[in-house]
């Protein structure tokens, strides 16, 4: 049977390219990077060279890529090193609706420490209203966190146009950078971002790596407090083989962006376009200004764990929702703030592609899509008539 | 210990919320990339920086201007005074 892999934003497949260089950092290269000897010297420098080529891939200079464990730990680094560092200037944050739970939760973390949050809704694709950042900002804001963009929808944020408004109004900004770094060009001056958050295994390299870049100058409080790695800023004996593997994998994705932009799309706009023509499917996100490795529906009257089950079954591997959102069984926070029903976001599917893909795997996973939505939907007890119950201007989202 | 203010200095090391030993080896690496006569500033909330950087100063040669208090951090000023 055909295997399609098409959950890309939950996490990549490894290049061999990271795998061969990250192999020499289990075996013989094992030093600990602080070590004045020569196997503590080659870690370290291991190490720097992984930076520069983070660096590189969003236009930053070297010492301002803190590297962490995860593109989470970057999101938690972020909103409470900034908040403890200016709680002194005001506790007042504000943060969308469709930031992953790294964010949203952190957020909900500060909130009971006694930090004020505000909670920015969104339009029906997704989209921050970036004059809606710039009313939510008062005296005691201290900082603004809206995602690049949604691993659920695919939507990607105006940050460059709410980065101004931050900077005019003395409000640091950041953002999550884990579903474009490595996929879109990101250029973090172009952005005008305080700060960004990465994440290895979003653009094939290995897990258990991420990355938050600070812009020079900016004091953030320490999230995991012990030796002087990474200047002080996140302490613990770095992963040497995962933080080398996150460089060659940004070394790679900087040299291959435009083949692997333009790769993904294609196929990506054929799933769109075969998915959409199925009845009562609607895109979610914007249909236009979204990754380019991502499609995301609502399906109608079925269910979407359902939905994954059945696919499975055929080798196609998608998701629904976040993956928390998926396990926990809820309707995703990111789509009910898009104004989506409860009932209807139940029935969510992400199918995201990568270099690993073929117009094949396309062609297969389109022949066998339809088939397992009228299975599933033969079976189910809310389709019955809902062919008659439809109202022609039932659109929830942008796609349609 | 000495309190100064308003010295001018010729680098600066902004090193608030990071905690030991990263204000000895923030002096250590800056210190470097003086010239003999110039001011190094370091800022920094680790309290232990006020035994550590006057004991520093004296260890190496190096004088020890002073410091100058804010409400959340400190100022200490360092002239290079050899290599």
């Amino acid at each position: 049977m055909r295997k399609c892999y098409f959950d890309h934003v939950a996490t990549n497949p490894l290049l061999p390219e990271v795998f061969d260089a990250m192999v020499p950092y289990f075996k013989e290269e094992f030093g600990n990077p602080l070590s004045v000897y020569e196997l503590g010297v080659k870690a370290r420098e291991a190490i720097e060279n992984a930076r520069q080529s983070v660096a590189s891939l969003i236009n930053a200079k070297p010492s301002t890529i803190v590297f962490t464990s995860s593109g989470a730990e970057a999101n938690n680094f972020a909103l409470k090193g900034i908040a403890l560092a200016k709680q002194n200037e005001g506790k007042h944050l504000i943060v969308s609706r469709v930031e992953h739970h790294s964010v949203l939760n952190t957020a909900r973390s500060l909130e009971k420490m006694g930090f004020i949050v505000t909670w920015l809704p969104v339009d029906k694709y997704g989209l921050v209203d970036p004059d809606a950042v710039r009313k939510a900002i008062v005296k005691e804001t201290i900082l603004i966190s809206i995602t690049h963009a949604s691993s659920e929808i695919g939507t990607l944020e105006p940050i460059q146009e709410i980065a101004k408004i931050a900077k005019e109004k003395k409000v640091l900004l950041h953002s999550d950078g884990v579903a474009t770094t490595g996929n879109i060009p990101v250029d973090v001056k172009e952005l005008g971002v305080d700060l960004y958050s990465m994440a290895a295994h979003q653009f094939y390299g290995p897990k258990g790596a991420g990355a938050l870049y600070i812009r020079e100058g900016i004091r953030i409080v320490p999230l995991i407090y012990g030796g002087i790695q990474e200047s002080g800023r996140r302490a613990g004996t770095e992963n040497v083989p995962a933080i080398v593997g996150m460089g060659k994998a940004a070394e790679i994705s900087a040299k291959e962006m435009d083949k692997r932009f333009n790769h993904c799309k294609v196929l990506r706009d054929k799933i769109i376009e075969g998915v959409s023509s199925i009845e009562n499917v609607y895109l979610t996100g914007h249909p236009d200004n979204r990754l380019p490795h991502h499609a995301s529906f609502v399906v109608e009257y079925i269910e979407g764990e359902a939905m994954l089950l059945m696919l499975a079954m055929k080798g196609i591997y998608a998701a629904s929702g976040s993956a928390c959102s998926s396990k926990a069984l809820k309707s995703s926070p990111v789509l009910l703030s898009m104004g989506i029903p409860s009932a209807l976001a139940q029935g969510s599917v992400v199918f995201s592609v990568g270099i690993d893909n073929s117009e094949e795997d396309v062609t297969y996973f389109l022949n066998e899509f339809p088939q397992v939505v009228k299975k599933l939907r033969d079976m189910s007890p809310f389709a019955k008539g809902w062919k008659t119950n439809i109202e022609s201007d039932k659109c929830y989202t942008g796609g349609q | 210990m000495k309190f100064v203010h308003d010295v001018k200095a010729d680098f600066t090391a902004d090193i608030v919320y990071m905690m030991c030993p990263m204000h000895l080896l923030k002096l250590d690496e800056m210190i470097k990339e003086l010239e003999i006569g110039q001011v190094l500033e370091i800022l920094t909330d680790y309290d232990g920086a006020l035994e550590d950087i006057p004991a520093w100063c004296e260890k190496t040669g190096n004088e020890f201007i002073g410091i100058d208090e804010t409400e959340d951090y400190y100022k200490f000023y360092i002239l290079k005074v050899k290599n």
